[in-house]
C-alpha cells in the first residue's frame, strides 16, 4: 500500500505545482521556494511527519521535504539547546544533500562542456 | 498592402494563432512522470534497506544522495534539458530540480573562471531555496517553540 501512497503524493505535489505554472506568471524558482515553506510549515505541527510515515520515500523526494528535513534538524537541536539550538542544527539533516550537489556538480562542470 | 488594425483587433487576431497551452494533458503528465518518480524511489529506499541493512532513516538520506547524483550527470550530458520539457515539473520539483539547478548554473557560468564565474554563480537558482528555507526555519521554529515548547 505504501506504493501506491507515495506514487500519489509524489504525483499530486507535481501536478499541484505544473498546475500553480500553467495558470499564474510564476517561475519554477518562484514554486520551488514556496513548495519549501509549505514543506516546513507543515512541520510545525507533525504533519509532514505524519505523511512521511505513510507515503515513504515518496514524501522524501519532493522539495517540500527539504523545507520539513530543515525544521527537523532544527527542532531536535533546540529540543536539547533551547532557542539558540536552532542555528546549531539548522542543515543537520540536509547538508548530506547539498554537499554532494555542490561537489559533485563542481567535477562535473569541469570534465563536460555546457550543450545548447 | 498595410493592414491598420488597433490594439483590440490585434490582439483577437494573434490569439487565433498563438497554441493554446495544454493544460489538462500537462496536469495528468506530471501527475504519472511524479508519482513514477515517488514510486521507483520508495522500490530504491527498500532496496537499500535490503542490500546495506540500513535503518529507513538513513536509505531515505541515501535515496536523495543517488537522485541528486543522477539528475547532475545528465543534466552535465544534456539529457535532462530534454526531459524536462516534456516532463515538466514532474523533474523540478523532486529534489532532482535542485541538483539540475546547481549543476546548470555551474555549466553555464564555468567560462567565466572558477571563482568569479563558478564560486560566484553556482547558487544562483538553488539559493532560493536555502535563503527562503531557513527563513522559515527561523520563523516556524519559534512558533512551534512558543506554542508546543519543542
Amino acid at each position: 500500500m505504501i506504493y501506491v501512497y507515495a506514487f500519489l503524493f509524489c504525483g499530486l505535489v507535481c501536478m499541484i505545482s505544473q498546475i500553480i505554472l500553467d495558470n499564474t506568471k510564476l517561475t519554477p524558482g518562484h514554486v520551488t521556494s514556496l513548495f519549501v515553506v509549505i514543506g516546513a510549515f507543515l512541520d510545525i505541527f507533525g504533519i509532514y511527519d505524519r505523511i512521511v510515515l505513510y507515503c515513504g520515500a515518496g514524501a522524501l523526494v519532493p522539495i517540500t521535504s527539504f523545507g520539513h528535513l530543515l525544521v527537523h534538524g532544527a527542532m531536535d537541536m533546540a529540543n536539547d539547546l533551547g532557542p539558540l539550538g536552532l542555528s546549531f542544527g539548522i542543515f543537520n539533516l540536509t547538508s548530506a544533500g547539498i554537499s554532494i550537489a555542490i561537489t559533485v556538480a563542481f567535477i562535473l562542470c569541469l570534465i563536460f562542456k555546457p550543450k545548447h | 498592402m498595410v493592414i491598420i488594425m488597433s490594439d483590440e483587433q490585434y490582439q483577437k487576431f494573434i490569439k487565433k494563432y498563438t497554441p493554446k497551452p495544454k493544460k489538462l494533458i500537462n496536469a495528468i503528465t506530471t501527475f504519472v512522470a511524479g508519482g513514477l518518480v515517488g514510486l521507483s524511489s520508495e522500490i530504491l529506499l527498500e532496496l537499500y534497506e535490503f542490500w546495506f541493512n540500513l535503518p529507513r532513516k538513513e536509505s531515505g538520506v541515501l535515496v536523495i544522495l543517488t537522485l541528486i547524483v543522477i539528475a547532475s550527470i545528465l543534466t552535465a550530458l544534456g539529457v535532462f534539458d530534454i526531459c524536462v520539457t516534456k516532463l515538466k515539473s514532474a523533474l523540478i520539483i523532486p529534489i532532482t530540480g535542485f541538483a539540475h539547478s546547481i549543476t546548470s548554473a555551474a555549466l553555464e557560468y564555468r567560462t567565466e573562471g572558477l571563482v568569479l564565474g563558478i564560486g560566484a554563480n553556482i547558487f544562483k537558482l538553488a539559493g532560493t531555496v536555502i535563503l527562503y528555507g531557513t527563513v522559515a526555519v527561523y520563523i516556524f521554529g519559534i512558533i512551534r517553540l512558543l506554542i508546543i515548547g519543542g
